[in-house]
Protein backbone atom coordinates (compact mmCIF):
# COMPACT_ATOMS: atom_id res chain seq x y z
CA UNK A 1 0.00 0.00 0.00
CA UNK A 2 1.22 3.49 -0.81
CA UNK A 3 1.98 6.10 1.87
CA UNK A 4 1.68 9.85 2.45
CA UNK A 5 4.71 11.98 3.44
CA UNK A 6 3.70 11.76 7.08
CA UNK A 7 3.17 8.01 6.98
CA UNK A 8 6.64 7.49 5.45
CA UNK A 9 8.33 9.44 8.24
CA UNK A 10 6.35 7.58 10.90
CA UNK A 11 7.11 4.18 9.33
CA UNK A 12 10.84 4.96 9.23
CA UNK A 13 10.79 5.93 12.91
CA UNK A 14 8.78 2.87 13.91
CA UNK A 15 11.20 0.54 12.14
CA UNK A 16 8.44 -0.59 9.75
CA UNK A 17 8.39 -0.85 5.96
CA UNK A 18 4.77 0.19 5.79
CA UNK A 19 2.14 1.75 8.00
CA UNK A 20 -1.48 2.52 7.29
CA UNK A 21 -4.01 4.98 8.64
CA UNK A 22 -5.49 3.90 11.96
CA UNK A 23 -2.54 1.67 12.94
CA UNK A 24 -1.18 2.23 16.47
CA UNK A 25 2.61 2.41 16.48
CA UNK A 26 5.48 3.24 18.80
CA UNK A 27 8.03 5.62 17.23
CA UNK A 28 11.50 6.88 18.15
CA UNK A 29 11.59 10.64 18.47
CA UNK A 30 14.41 12.96 17.35
CA UNK A 31 13.48 15.75 19.73
CA UNK A 32 11.31 16.18 22.83
CA UNK A 33 10.32 19.77 23.54
CA UNK A 34 8.69 21.55 26.44
CA UNK A 35 8.18 25.09 27.69
CA UNK A 36 7.93 26.76 31.09
CA UNK A 37 4.21 25.88 31.43
CA UNK A 38 4.14 22.29 30.22
CA UNK A 39 7.58 21.12 31.39
CA UNK A 40 6.87 21.41 35.14
CA UNK A 41 4.00 18.89 34.82
CA UNK A 42 6.28 16.70 32.68
CA UNK A 43 9.07 16.87 35.25
CA UNK A 44 6.62 15.73 37.96
CA UNK A 45 5.59 12.76 35.77
CA UNK A 46 9.22 12.02 34.77
CA UNK A 47 10.06 11.69 38.44
CA UNK A 48 7.04 9.44 38.97
CA UNK A 49 8.33 7.12 36.23
CA UNK A 50 11.47 6.79 38.32
CA UNK A 51 13.82 7.38 35.36
CA UNK A 52 17.37 8.15 36.46
CA UNK A 53 18.33 10.13 33.39
CA UNK A 54 16.92 11.63 30.19
CA UNK A 55 17.21 9.44 27.10
CA UNK A 56 19.38 11.97 25.27
CA UNK A 57 20.89 15.15 26.74
CA UNK A 58 20.95 16.91 23.36
CA UNK A 59 17.51 15.87 22.14
CA UNK A 60 15.57 16.93 25.22
CA UNK A 61 14.86 20.63 24.72
CA UNK A 62 13.28 23.21 27.02
CA UNK A 63 12.48 26.81 26.18
CA UNK A 64 11.38 29.36 28.77
CA UNK A 65 9.04 31.47 26.66
CA UNK A 66 5.42 31.50 27.82
CA UNK A 67 5.57 33.45 31.07
CA UNK A 68 9.25 34.41 30.74
CA UNK A 69 10.85 36.76 31.57
CA UNK A 70 9.05 35.64 34.72
CA UNK A 71 5.69 37.37 35.01
CA UNK A 72 5.18 36.62 38.70
CA UNK A 73 6.51 34.55 41.57
CA UNK A 74 4.67 31.40 40.54
CA UNK A 75 6.00 31.69 36.97
CA UNK A 76 9.49 32.25 38.40
CA UNK A 77 9.11 29.07 40.44
CA UNK A 78 8.08 27.08 37.37
CA UNK A 79 11.06 28.37 35.33
CA UNK A 80 13.37 27.54 38.25
CA UNK A 81 11.97 23.99 38.32
CA UNK A 82 12.86 23.62 34.61
CA UNK A 83 16.29 25.21 35.06
CA UNK A 84 17.14 22.94 38.00
CA UNK A 85 15.98 19.85 36.09
CA UNK A 86 18.08 20.75 33.03
CA UNK A 87 21.13 21.41 35.18
CA UNK A 88 20.72 18.11 37.02
CA UNK A 89 20.24 16.12 33.82
CA UNK A 90 22.84 18.11 31.83
CA UNK A 91 20.28 19.04 29.17
CA UNK A 92 22.28 21.01 26.59
CA UNK A 93 19.36 22.61 24.76
CA UNK A 94 17.92 24.60 27.63
CA UNK A 95 17.02 28.11 26.50
CA UNK A 96 16.58 30.68 29.24
CA UNK A 97 15.99 34.43 29.14
CA UNK A 98 18.68 36.06 26.99
CA UNK A 99 19.18 32.96 24.85
CA UNK A 100 15.58 31.99 24.40
CA UNK A 101 13.00 32.92 21.82
CA UNK A 102 9.50 31.70 21.17
CA UNK A 103 10.11 27.96 20.89
CA UNK A 104 8.74 27.32 17.40
CA UNK A 105 10.71 30.19 15.90
CA UNK A 106 13.81 29.30 17.92
CA UNK A 107 14.19 25.60 17.09
CA UNK A 108 14.23 26.03 13.28
CA UNK A 109 16.53 29.07 13.63
CA UNK A 110 19.03 27.08 15.74
CA UNK A 111 19.00 24.18 13.29
CA UNK A 112 17.48 21.84 15.86
CA UNK A 113 14.91 20.39 13.46
CA UNK A 114 15.60 18.97 9.99
CA UNK A 115 13.52 17.31 7.28
CA UNK A 116 12.52 13.75 8.08
CA UNK A 117 12.68 14.24 11.87
CA UNK A 118 9.99 13.19 14.31
CA UNK A 119 9.53 15.90 16.93
CA UNK A 120 7.09 15.85 19.83
CA UNK A 121 6.53 18.94 21.89
CA UNK A 122 4.35 19.71 24.87
CA UNK A 123 2.92 22.68 23.03
CA UNK A 124 0.18 22.46 20.44
CA UNK A 125 2.05 24.60 17.90
CA UNK A 126 4.87 22.06 17.67
CA UNK A 127 3.29 21.24 14.29
CA UNK A 128 5.24 24.27 12.93
CA UNK A 129 8.27 22.18 11.88
CA UNK A 130 6.28 20.48 9.15
CA UNK A 131 7.33 23.54 7.15
CA UNK A 132 10.80 21.93 7.00
CA UNK A 133 9.49 18.50 6.00
CA UNK A 134 9.54 17.05 9.52
CA UNK A 135 6.72 15.20 11.28
CA UNK A 136 6.12 17.28 14.37
CA UNK A 137 3.13 17.38 16.62
CA UNK A 138 1.88 18.72 19.90
CA UNK A 139 1.47 16.32 22.80
CA UNK A 140 0.82 16.66 26.52
CA UNK A 141 3.16 16.76 29.47
CA UNK A 142 2.86 13.03 30.19
CA UNK A 143 3.90 12.26 26.62
CA UNK A 144 6.79 14.67 27.09
CA UNK A 145 7.80 12.94 30.33
CA UNK A 146 7.69 9.50 28.74
CA UNK A 147 9.52 10.87 25.69
CA UNK A 148 12.27 12.30 27.94
CA UNK A 149 12.59 8.95 29.72
CA UNK A 150 12.37 6.57 26.77
CA UNK A 151 12.80 8.51 23.51
CA UNK A 152 9.55 7.02 22.31
CA UNK A 153 5.94 8.08 21.72
CA UNK A 154 2.77 6.24 20.68
CA UNK A 155 0.79 7.37 17.67
CA UNK A 156 -2.24 6.41 15.69
CA UNK A 157 -1.13 6.72 12.06
CA UNK A 158 -3.15 9.58 10.54
CA UNK A 159 -4.91 9.74 7.20
CA UNK A 160 -4.39 12.99 5.32
CA UNK A 161 -5.85 15.88 3.38
CA UNK A 162 -3.85 17.12 0.39
CA UNK A 163 -3.58 20.80 -0.49
CA UNK A 164 -2.26 21.38 -4.00
CA UNK A 165 -1.00 24.95 -4.23
CA UNK A 166 -0.64 26.81 -7.48
CA UNK A 167 0.16 30.39 -8.46
CA UNK A 168 1.73 33.03 -6.26
CA UNK A 169 0.55 35.24 -3.39
CA UNK A 170 -0.16 38.90 -4.18
CA UNK A 171 1.45 41.93 -2.55
CA UNK A 172 0.48 42.28 1.16
CA UNK A 173 -0.83 38.70 1.21
CA UNK A 174 1.16 36.17 3.22
CA UNK A 175 1.18 32.64 4.61
CA UNK A 176 -1.12 33.87 7.40
CA UNK A 177 -3.85 34.81 4.93
CA UNK A 178 -3.42 31.45 3.22
CA UNK A 179 -3.83 29.40 6.41
CA UNK A 180 -6.74 31.54 7.65
CA UNK A 181 -8.37 31.05 4.24
CA UNK A 182 -7.92 27.28 4.55
CA UNK A 183 -9.26 27.13 8.14
CA UNK A 184 -12.21 29.27 7.07
CA UNK A 185 -12.89 26.73 4.34
CA UNK A 186 -12.51 23.45 6.27
CA UNK A 187 -13.33 24.57 9.83
CA UNK A 188 -11.59 24.21 13.20
CA UNK A 189 -12.23 20.46 13.13
CA UNK A 190 -11.84 20.11 9.36
CA UNK A 191 -8.62 18.11 9.67
CA UNK A 192 -9.31 16.46 13.03
CA UNK A 193 -6.78 13.65 13.75
CA UNK A 194 -5.40 14.06 10.18
CA UNK A 195 -2.30 15.33 8.40
CA UNK A 196 -2.44 18.38 6.16
CA UNK A 197 0.05 17.87 3.33
CA UNK A 198 1.03 20.83 1.15
CA UNK A 199 2.35 20.17 -2.33
CA UNK A 200 2.27 21.65 -5.84
CA UNK A 201 4.13 24.23 -7.88
CA UNK A 202 2.82 27.05 -5.68
CA UNK A 203 4.91 25.85 -2.73
CA UNK A 204 8.06 27.24 -4.35
CA UNK A 205 6.61 30.76 -4.28
CA UNK A 206 6.16 30.62 -0.49
CA UNK A 207 9.15 31.57 1.65
CA UNK A 208 10.18 29.14 4.40
CA UNK A 209 8.72 31.69 6.85
CA UNK A 210 5.33 31.67 5.12
CA UNK A 211 5.41 27.87 5.29
CA UNK A 212 6.28 28.00 9.02
CA UNK A 213 3.19 30.17 9.57
CA UNK A 214 0.96 27.81 7.59
CA UNK A 215 2.21 24.64 9.31
CA UNK A 216 2.04 26.42 12.70
CA UNK A 217 -1.72 26.83 12.40
CA UNK A 218 -2.50 23.30 11.15
CA UNK A 219 -3.57 22.60 14.75
CA UNK A 220 -6.24 25.30 14.41
CA UNK A 221 -7.94 23.05 11.86
CA UNK A 222 -7.62 20.19 14.35
CA UNK A 223 -4.79 18.54 12.39
CA UNK A 224 -2.21 16.23 13.88
CA UNK A 225 0.44 17.81 11.68
CA UNK A 226 0.95 20.02 8.67
CA UNK A 227 3.79 19.22 6.31
CA UNK A 228 5.37 20.70 3.19
CA UNK A 229 7.29 18.89 0.51
CA UNK A 230 10.99 19.74 0.78
CA UNK A 231 12.47 21.90 -1.99
CA UNK A 232 15.64 23.90 -2.66
CA UNK A 233 14.53 26.67 -0.30
CA UNK A 234 14.02 24.21 2.54
CA UNK A 235 17.40 22.61 1.89
CA UNK A 236 19.17 25.97 1.82
CA UNK A 237 17.45 26.99 5.08
CA UNK A 238 18.47 23.79 6.87
CA UNK A 239 22.05 23.67 5.51
CA UNK A 240 22.67 27.26 6.64
CA UNK A 241 21.93 26.19 10.22
CA UNK A 242 23.17 22.65 10.79
CA UNK A 243 25.41 19.94 9.32
CA UNK A 244 23.03 17.23 10.47
CA UNK A 245 22.00 15.01 7.54
CA UNK A 246 18.32 15.06 6.64
CA UNK A 247 15.89 12.95 4.65
CA UNK A 248 13.30 14.41 2.28
CA UNK A 249 10.16 12.32 1.90
CA UNK A 250 7.67 12.60 -0.94
CA UNK A 251 4.26 10.95 -0.86
CA UNK A 252 3.81 7.99 -3.19
CA UNK A 253 2.18 8.92 -6.50
CA UNK A 254 -0.83 6.80 -5.62
CA UNK A 255 -1.00 7.71 -1.92
CA UNK A 256 -4.60 7.84 -0.70
CA UNK A 257 -5.95 11.15 0.62
CA UNK A 258 -9.31 11.65 2.34
CA UNK A 259 -9.75 14.88 0.42
CA UNK A 260 -7.80 17.04 -2.02
CA UNK A 261 -8.10 20.82 -2.30
CA UNK A 262 -6.61 22.91 -5.08
CA UNK A 263 -5.73 26.37 -3.95
CA UNK A 264 -4.86 29.24 -6.27
CA UNK A 265 -2.55 31.44 -4.21
CA UNK A 266 -3.13 34.43 -6.48
CA UNK A 267 -6.83 34.40 -5.52
CA UNK A 268 -6.17 34.77 -1.77
CA UNK A 269 -6.79 38.25 -0.34
CA UNK A 270 -6.06 39.65 3.14
CA UNK A 271 -8.14 37.59 5.58
CA UNK A 272 -9.18 38.19 9.20
CA UNK A 273 -10.59 35.62 11.66
CA UNK A 274 -13.32 37.18 13.80
CA UNK A 275 -14.04 36.12 17.39
CA UNK A 276 -14.20 33.51 18.80
CA UNK A 277 -12.91 30.83 16.44
CA UNK A 278 -10.13 30.83 13.81
CA UNK A 279 -12.68 29.52 11.29
CA UNK A 280 -14.76 32.73 11.44
CA UNK A 281 -12.83 34.25 8.57
CA UNK A 282 -13.78 37.28 6.54
CA UNK A 283 -12.18 39.12 3.65
CA UNK A 284 -12.26 42.89 3.45
CA UNK A 285 -15.44 43.04 1.40
CA UNK A 286 -17.24 41.59 4.46
CA UNK A 287 -15.57 43.46 7.32
CA UNK A 288 -16.93 46.99 7.64
CA UNK A 289 -16.02 49.35 10.51
CA UNK A 290 -14.45 47.56 13.47
CA UNK A 291 -12.66 50.01 15.81
CA UNK A 292 -9.80 48.47 17.82
CA UNK A 293 -7.87 49.15 21.03
CA UNK A 294 -4.73 47.07 20.60
CA UNK A 295 -2.49 45.43 18.03
CA UNK A 296 -0.06 42.59 18.74
CA UNK A 297 2.56 41.67 16.15
CA UNK A 298 4.57 38.61 17.15
CA UNK A 299 4.06 35.02 18.41
CA UNK A 300 5.23 31.64 17.13
CA UNK A 301 2.94 32.21 14.16
CA UNK A 302 4.15 35.61 12.98
CA UNK A 303 7.18 36.80 14.96
CA UNK A 304 9.77 36.10 12.27
CA UNK A 305 11.99 38.78 10.74
CA UNK A 306 9.95 38.62 7.53
CA UNK A 307 6.80 39.38 9.54
CA UNK A 308 8.38 42.36 11.28
CA UNK A 309 9.71 43.66 7.95
CA UNK A 310 6.23 43.46 6.41
CA UNK A 311 4.81 45.41 9.34
CA UNK A 312 7.66 47.94 9.20
CA UNK A 313 7.00 48.63 5.53
CA UNK A 314 3.56 49.87 6.55
CA UNK A 315 4.60 51.63 9.77
CA UNK A 316 7.46 53.52 8.10
CA UNK A 317 6.84 57.25 8.19
CA UNK A 318 3.38 56.82 9.72
CA UNK A 319 1.93 57.07 13.25
CA UNK A 320 -0.44 54.65 14.88
CA UNK A 321 -3.93 55.88 15.80
CA UNK A 322 -4.17 57.73 19.10
CA UNK A 323 -6.45 55.24 20.82
CA UNK A 324 -4.44 52.16 19.80
CA UNK A 325 -1.65 50.40 21.73
CA UNK A 326 0.66 48.50 19.38
CA UNK A 327 2.97 45.82 20.79
CA UNK A 328 5.69 44.32 18.59
CA UNK A 329 7.38 41.14 19.83
CA UNK A 330 10.32 39.74 17.83
CA UNK A 331 10.16 35.96 18.26
CA UNK A 332 13.85 35.39 19.03
CA UNK A 333 16.93 37.30 20.17
CA UNK A 334 18.50 36.97 16.69
CA UNK A 335 15.39 38.41 15.06
CA UNK A 336 15.37 41.22 17.64
CA UNK A 337 19.02 42.02 16.92
CA UNK A 338 18.43 42.00 13.17
CA UNK A 339 15.44 44.29 13.68
CA UNK A 340 17.65 46.69 15.66
CA UNK A 341 20.51 46.60 13.16
CA UNK A 342 18.29 47.10 10.13
CA UNK A 343 16.38 50.01 11.63
CA UNK A 344 13.06 48.22 12.10
CA UNK A 345 12.92 48.93 15.81
CA UNK A 346 13.43 52.64 15.10
CA UNK A 347 10.50 52.55 12.64
CA UNK A 348 8.29 50.80 15.21
CA UNK A 349 9.13 53.21 18.01
CA UNK A 350 8.75 56.29 15.82
CA UNK A 351 5.34 55.00 14.76
CA UNK A 352 4.31 54.74 18.42
CA UNK A 353 4.69 50.99 18.99
CA UNK A 354 6.40 49.33 21.95
CA UNK A 355 8.95 46.61 21.22
CA UNK A 356 9.16 43.74 23.69
CA UNK A 357 11.70 41.07 24.46
CA UNK A 358 10.71 37.67 22.97
CA UNK A 359 7.82 36.05 24.86
CA UNK A 360 4.52 34.28 24.14
CA UNK A 361 3.05 36.73 26.69
CA UNK A 362 -0.17 38.26 25.34
CA UNK A 363 -0.97 35.53 22.79
CA UNK A 364 -2.34 33.28 25.53
CA UNK A 365 -3.40 36.04 27.89
CA UNK A 366 -0.31 35.64 30.04
CA UNK A 367 0.98 39.20 30.29
CA UNK A 368 2.46 42.06 28.19
CA UNK A 369 -0.80 43.22 26.68
CA UNK A 370 -3.88 41.85 28.45
CA UNK A 371 -7.25 43.16 27.25
CA UNK A 372 -9.91 44.75 29.49
CA UNK A 373 -13.62 43.99 29.25
CA UNK A 374 -15.00 45.04 25.88
CA UNK A 375 -11.61 45.72 24.27
CA UNK A 376 -10.67 44.52 20.80
CA UNK A 377 -7.27 43.49 19.47
CA UNK A 378 -5.99 42.68 16.02
CA UNK A 379 -3.26 40.10 16.57
CA UNK A 380 -0.91 38.12 14.37
CA UNK A 381 -1.28 35.27 16.87
CA UNK A 382 -3.10 31.98 16.32
CA UNK A 383 -6.17 31.74 18.56
CA UNK A 384 -9.13 34.01 19.22
CA UNK A 385 -11.02 31.86 21.73
CA UNK A 386 -13.14 33.43 24.49
CA UNK A 387 -10.82 35.11 26.99
CA UNK A 388 -7.68 34.15 25.07
CA UNK A 389 -5.98 37.55 25.46
CA UNK A 390 -7.64 38.69 28.67
CA UNK A 391 -11.19 39.43 29.82
CA UNK A 392 -13.88 36.96 28.72
CA UNK A 393 -15.68 39.85 27.06
CA UNK A 394 -12.65 41.01 25.08
CA UNK A 395 -12.17 40.13 21.42
CA UNK A 396 -9.24 38.96 19.30
CA UNK A 397 -9.16 39.29 15.52
CA UNK A 398 -6.47 37.17 13.86
CA UNK A 399 -4.63 38.65 10.90
CA UNK A 400 -1.32 38.96 9.06
CA UNK A 401 1.44 41.38 10.15
CA UNK A 402 0.55 43.69 7.24
CA UNK A 403 -3.13 43.84 8.23
CA UNK A 404 -2.20 44.28 11.91
CA UNK A 405 0.12 47.19 11.12
CA UNK A 406 -2.43 48.82 8.83
CA UNK A 407 -5.09 48.41 11.53
CA UNK A 408 -2.87 50.04 14.16
CA UNK A 409 -2.52 53.08 11.90
CA UNK A 410 -6.19 53.24 10.91
CA UNK A 411 -7.48 52.59 14.47
CA UNK A 412 -9.83 49.98 13.03
CA UNK A 413 -9.44 46.74 11.15
CA UNK A 414 -7.88 47.85 7.88
CA UNK A 415 -6.44 46.37 4.75
CA UNK A 416 -2.84 47.39 3.96
CA UNK A 417 -4.17 48.98 0.75
CA UNK A 418 -6.30 51.42 2.80
CA UNK A 419 -3.12 52.76 4.41
CA UNK A 420 -0.52 52.41 1.65
CA UNK A 421 -2.15 54.22 -1.22
CA UNK B 1 -14.92 0.45 34.00
CA UNK B 2 -18.27 1.72 35.31
CA UNK B 3 -19.40 5.31 35.89
CA UNK B 4 -22.49 6.88 37.45
CA UNK B 5 -23.28 10.57 37.84
CA UNK B 6 -25.35 13.49 36.69
CA UNK B 7 -24.70 15.04 33.31
CA UNK B 8 -23.15 18.48 32.93
CA UNK B 9 -23.58 19.54 29.33
CA UNK B 10 -21.71 21.88 26.95
CA UNK B 11 -21.71 22.60 23.20
CA UNK B 12 -19.19 22.31 20.36
CA UNK B 13 -15.52 23.40 20.32
CA UNK B 14 -15.05 23.67 24.09
CA UNK B 15 -11.41 24.83 24.02
CA UNK B 16 -8.66 24.36 26.58
CA UNK B 17 -8.56 28.12 27.21
CA UNK B 18 -12.05 27.96 28.71
CA UNK B 19 -11.44 24.61 30.43
CA UNK B 20 -8.50 26.16 32.27
CA UNK B 21 -7.57 29.76 31.35
CA UNK B 22 -3.86 30.37 30.76
CA UNK B 23 -3.72 32.94 33.54
CA UNK B 24 -3.88 30.00 35.97
CA UNK B 25 -1.10 28.00 34.30
CA UNK B 26 1.50 29.38 36.65
CA UNK B 27 0.85 26.41 38.91
CA UNK B 28 0.82 22.62 38.58
CA UNK B 29 -1.20 22.16 41.79
CA UNK B 30 -4.11 19.91 40.79
CA UNK B 31 -6.59 21.28 43.37
CA UNK B 32 -5.85 24.87 42.42
CA UNK B 33 -6.30 24.06 38.72
CA UNK B 34 -9.60 22.29 39.47
CA UNK B 35 -10.85 25.35 41.37
CA UNK B 36 -10.78 27.33 38.08
CA UNK B 37 -12.08 24.56 35.82
CA UNK B 38 -14.60 25.80 33.16
CA UNK B 39 -14.54 29.25 34.79
CA UNK B 40 -14.62 31.26 31.54
CA UNK B 41 -17.52 29.31 30.03
CA UNK B 42 -19.57 28.37 33.11
CA UNK B 43 -19.13 30.15 36.41
CA UNK B 44 -21.59 27.72 38.07
CA UNK B 45 -19.52 24.62 37.24
CA UNK B 46 -17.47 24.45 40.41
CA UNK B 47 -20.57 24.70 42.59
CA UNK B 48 -22.64 22.14 40.74
CA UNK B 49 -19.99 19.48 40.03
CA UNK B 50 -20.02 16.44 42.32
CA UNK B 51 -17.66 13.47 42.41
CA UNK B 52 -18.58 11.02 39.67
CA UNK B 53 -20.40 13.51 37.40
CA UNK B 54 -20.28 12.99 33.66
CA UNK B 55 -19.44 15.81 31.25
CA UNK B 56 -21.25 15.70 27.91
CA UNK B 57 -20.25 17.89 24.95
CA UNK B 58 -20.39 18.24 21.17
CA UNK B 59 -17.71 18.28 18.49
CA UNK B 60 -13.98 18.92 18.91
CA UNK B 61 -13.95 18.92 22.73
CA UNK B 62 -10.64 20.17 24.14
CA UNK B 63 -9.44 21.98 21.03
CA UNK B 64 -6.56 24.43 21.24
CA UNK B 65 -3.57 24.25 23.51
CA UNK B 66 -1.75 21.05 24.49
CA UNK B 67 -2.00 21.94 28.18
CA UNK B 68 -2.45 18.74 30.17
CA UNK B 69 -3.71 21.06 32.90
CA UNK B 70 -7.09 20.84 31.09
CA UNK B 71 -7.84 17.12 31.57
CA UNK B 72 -6.14 17.31 34.98
CA UNK B 73 -8.51 20.12 36.07
CA UNK B 74 -11.55 18.20 34.79
CA UNK B 75 -10.50 14.97 36.49
CA UNK B 76 -9.56 16.67 39.75
CA UNK B 77 -12.88 18.54 39.85
CA UNK B 78 -14.62 15.18 40.20
CA UNK B 79 -15.72 14.46 36.62
CA UNK B 80 -15.42 10.70 36.06
CA UNK B 81 -16.11 10.53 32.32
CA UNK B 82 -16.36 12.87 29.34
CA UNK B 83 -18.75 11.90 26.53
CA UNK B 84 -18.43 13.94 23.32
CA UNK B 85 -19.14 13.60 19.61
CA UNK B 86 -15.38 13.76 19.11
CA UNK B 87 -12.29 15.15 20.81
CA UNK B 88 -9.43 17.37 19.68
CA UNK B 89 -6.54 14.96 19.27
CA UNK B 90 -4.09 16.32 21.87
CA UNK B 91 -6.83 16.41 24.50
CA UNK B 92 -7.78 12.85 23.51
CA UNK B 93 -4.27 11.49 24.11
CA UNK B 94 -3.75 13.60 27.23
CA UNK B 95 -6.95 12.22 28.77
CA UNK B 96 -5.88 8.65 28.06
CA UNK B 97 -2.34 9.31 29.26
CA UNK B 98 -3.51 10.68 32.64
CA UNK B 99 -6.33 8.17 33.07
CA UNK B 100 -9.37 10.43 32.52
CA UNK B 101 -12.04 8.27 30.90
CA UNK B 102 -13.43 9.64 27.63
CA UNK B 103 -15.74 8.22 25.02
CA UNK B 104 -17.14 9.31 21.64
CA UNK B 105 -20.89 8.74 21.09
CA UNK B 106 -23.17 10.96 18.94
CA UNK B 107 -26.38 9.26 20.11
CA UNK B 108 -25.54 9.71 23.79
CA UNK B 109 -24.72 13.39 23.23
CA UNK B 110 -28.11 13.85 21.53
CA UNK B 111 -29.94 11.76 24.12
CA UNK B 112 -28.58 13.26 27.36
CA UNK B 113 -29.68 16.60 28.83
CA UNK B 114 -28.15 18.72 31.57
CA UNK B 115 -28.83 17.14 34.95
CA UNK B 116 -29.82 13.67 33.67
CA UNK B 117 -28.62 10.70 35.73
CA UNK B 118 -26.26 8.73 33.53
CA UNK B 119 -24.56 5.34 33.84
CA UNK B 120 -21.77 4.10 31.60
CA UNK B 121 -20.00 0.77 31.35
CA UNK B 122 -17.04 1.16 29.02
CA UNK B 123 -16.15 -2.55 29.14
CA UNK B 124 -19.18 -3.32 27.00
CA UNK B 125 -19.57 0.20 25.56
CA UNK B 126 -23.05 0.82 27.00
CA UNK B 127 -24.23 4.26 28.12
CA UNK B 128 -27.61 4.38 29.91
CA UNK B 129 -29.66 7.50 30.62
CA UNK B 130 -31.44 6.59 33.86
CA UNK B 131 -33.62 9.72 33.68
CA UNK B 132 -35.10 8.92 30.26
CA UNK B 133 -34.52 5.17 30.14
CA UNK B 134 -32.60 5.44 26.84
CA UNK B 135 -29.63 3.18 26.11
CA UNK B 136 -26.72 3.96 23.75
CA UNK B 137 -23.95 1.76 22.36
CA UNK B 138 -20.38 2.98 21.67
CA UNK B 139 -17.26 1.48 20.14
CA UNK B 140 -14.76 0.19 22.71
CA UNK B 141 -11.19 1.57 22.57
CA UNK B 142 -8.56 -0.42 20.65
CA UNK B 143 -6.66 -2.92 22.88
CA UNK B 144 -3.45 -0.77 22.90
CA UNK B 145 -5.34 2.15 24.46
CA UNK B 146 -7.37 -0.11 26.76
CA UNK B 147 -4.07 -1.39 28.11
CA UNK B 148 -2.88 2.16 28.94
CA UNK B 149 -6.19 2.94 30.68
CA UNK B 150 -6.18 -0.38 32.55
CA UNK B 151 -2.67 0.38 33.81
CA UNK B 152 -3.91 3.74 35.10
CA UNK B 153 -2.14 5.92 32.53
CA UNK B 154 1.01 6.09 30.40
CA UNK B 155 3.43 6.55 33.30
CA UNK B 156 2.14 3.38 34.97
CA UNK B 157 2.28 1.52 31.65
CA UNK B 158 5.95 2.40 31.28
CA UNK B 159 6.66 1.49 34.91
CA UNK B 160 4.98 -1.86 34.28
CA UNK B 161 7.19 -2.34 31.22
CA UNK B 162 4.11 -2.71 29.03
CA UNK B 163 4.73 0.09 26.56
CA UNK B 164 8.43 0.52 25.90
Amino acid sequence: MSMTMTQKILAAHAGLDKVEAGQLILVSVDRVLGNDITSPVAIREFERIGAKEVYDKEKVTMVMDHFAPNKDIKAATQCKMCRDFCEKHEVTNFFDVGRMGIEHALLPEKGLVVAGDVVIGADSHTCTYGALGAFSTGVGSTDMACGMATGKAWFKVPSAIKFVLKGKLSKFVSGKDLILHIIGKIGVDGALYKSMEFVGEGVASLTVYDRLTVANMAIEAGAKNGIFEVDEQTEAYIKARTDRPFVSYKADEDAVYDETYEIDLSAITPTVAFPHLPENTRTFDEIGEVPIDQVVIGSCTNGHYKDLAEAAEIFKGRKIAKRVRAIVIPATQDIYLQAVENGLVKIFIEAGCVVSTPTCGPCLGGYMGILAKGERAVATTNRNFVGRMGHVESEVYLASPAVAAASAIAGKIASPWEVVK
Amino acid sequence: MKFTGKAIKYGDNVDTDVIIPARYLNTIDKKELASHCMEDIDKTFKDKVEAGDIMVAGNNFGCGSSREHAPIAIKESGISLVIARNFARIFYRNAINIGLAIVECDEAVDGISEGDKVEADLDNGVIYNRTTGKRFQTQPFPPFIQKIIANGGLVESIKNGEIV
